[in-house]
């Protein structure tokens, strides 16, 4: 039997290119957290589509052919990196996913794992220095910083492990960044406060972004070498392929924070106005 | 006065000396030792017989995909090689040029030819489809087809670079088109040094 060749091409696109059991074994045991929890807490379609686009987006970019396709071309390497830092951590933080992943988890795990991680202090300090806002921001910015080093992405590039250790550093540092734009209070702290400061912050890591990309796309000769000597797949010219990997960093990347922002606005202004109104029923944040 | 000059040539003295033609980390090739594996494939050369990293071992070997209809890239490229080999002298015959040839379906039937034409030393390389793009997963480059003109004839996407292995077939180098000759023969030679030791 023998499938029509557009549906085979589609079954092969879907093929991982570089099989990653971590990757699946992460995604899937989310995957069932989640379906779990949302059926016991009878969570609202919406938060469950942002939270599943999100999920499906970096299992996409990291388990599809498009990481073949991110490996040999500078914008599809940005644009794997704009769904894993950026889109999709954005959509499952602003999904507010917590309360129904932690239903989801079975009790015993609850008791013996979680419970003993949230009362470590080390780690409860730790957790509280990197998700304290401008911390957070910088991080941020510099990693984005540091694998567009030349020297330092020419490795990234033709070692599978550091190749690794990037996309696994840009998705988890991606989500606790949202994580903290979205879900951050403070123990004790009105969360008044923390709006406008949030705010602040996906204001400032804006320009360096925007810098940064404008000085790729601008530039009139190929900074990345790692392609040319590996094999550009794509039949574009390397100084087109990076103005456009360059545009992807300044412009998409920076409008993120945008969308944030008027995320926030629109919760703070929700906000306020339950706390005019206390006798309201509380919805929002799960945490 | 002069007595500062002293001291002011003293302290830049240094800094003429790293303007030395000698690259940083003695290599002018990327280092990529303990970077990428060591070198394994399962290929066809170019009289038709099955064969492996193993058959080459104990030389060091210098890796370089390319196409036979490639009509500036891949000539330049391996000429460039076969004169660094060469300025070796009676080391030349420690070095082996394995070129992989990803173009099969015209490669196969020309590449006994092609690389006897081009240098007795030359060792070319191709296979199936699956075999070649494990080679080239393994060493993370890529190759593709651009669509056939009216007269049939298509491009080669390709990686431009050269991976160079120790004896053992550790991945040591990478050296990048656009190299000069004489700074590969350079390499070449300490890459002989270092095998022998």
């Amino acid at each position: 039997m023998t499938l029509p060749p557009l549906l085979e091409q589609s079954v092969a696109f879907l093929l991982p290119y570089d099989f990653s059991p971590t990757v699946l074994l992460v995604c899937a045991g989310a995957a069932l957290l989640y379906h779990r929890g949302w059926r016991r807490t009878r969570g609202g379609w919406g938060q469950a589509l942002l939270f599943w686009l999100g999920l499906l987006g970096m299992y996409v970019v990291l388990q599809t052919q498009f990481d073949y396709y991110a490996q040999h071309s500078f914008f599809m390497h940005r644009l794997q990196h704009l769904v894993l830092h950026h889109v999709a951590p954005f959509l499952i933080a602003v999904s507010a996913p917590a309360a129904i992943l932690g239903a989801g988890l079975p009790d015993r795990i609850h008791r013996h794992v979680v419970a003993p991680l949230r009362r470590n202090r080390l780690l409860g300090h730790l957790y509280a220095a990197i998700q304290e806002p401008l911390v957070a921001g910088a991080i941020f910015v510099g990693l984005i910083y540091f694998w567009l080093i030349p020297s330092v992405h020419f490795y990234a590039m033709l070692s599978v492990p550091l190749y690794n250790t990037m996309n696994w550093g840009m998705a988890i540092e991606g989500l606790l960044f949202w994580w903290m734009i979205f879900n951050l209070r403070a123990p004790g702290a009105s969360d008044m406060r923390h709006y406008g400061y949030r705010l602040l912050v996906l204001f400032l890591v804006m320009f360096p972004q925007i810098a940064l990309g404008a000085y790729i796309a601008l530039s009139n000769h190929d900074l990345f070498g790692i392609y040319a000597a590996c094999g550009r797949i794509l039949p574009i010219t390397p100084l087109i392929d990076q103005a456009i990997g360059g545009l992807l960093t300044w412009v998409p990347a920076a409008m993120m924070s945008v969308v944030g922002g008027l995320v926030l606005v629109y919760r703070w202004k929700r906000q306020s106005q339950q706390v005019e109104q206390p006798l309201s029923p509380t919805l929002g944040c799960a945490r | 006065m002069p007595r500062f000059k002293r001291y002011l040539i003293l302290c830049l003295l240094p800094l003429l000396l790293g303007c030395s033609e000698e690259p940083p980390g003695g290599w002018y090739g990327h280092d990529i030792t303990g970077v990428m594996p060591d070198l394994e494939f399962n290929l066809v050369d170019h009289r038709g017989k099955a064969v492996t990293a193993e058959d080459y071992r104990g030389k060091i070997k210098l890796m370089f995909f390319g196409y036979t209809s490639c009509q500036h890239v891949c000539p330049v490229a391996l000429s460039k090689l076969a004169a660094a080999t060469r300025e070796l002298g009676d080391q030349a015959d420690q070095v082996e040029i394995l070129f992989v040839a990803v173009d099969p379906k015209r490669d196969k039937k020309v590449l006994d030819e092609y690389v006897t034409n081009f240098t007795p030393d030359l060792v070319g390389l191709t296979g199936t489809q699956e075999q070649l793009k494990a080679v080239a997963k393994r060493y993370r480059v890529a190759f593709s087809y651009e669509k056939p003109r009216d007269n049939g004839f298509y491009i080669v996407n390709h990686s431009g670079a050269v991976f160079a292995f120790g004896p053992q077939g550790k991945t040591r180098l990478l050296i990048d088109d656009q190299s000069k000759t004489a700074n590969i023969t350079a390499d070449l030679r300490r890459l002989i040094e270092q095998s022998s030791i």
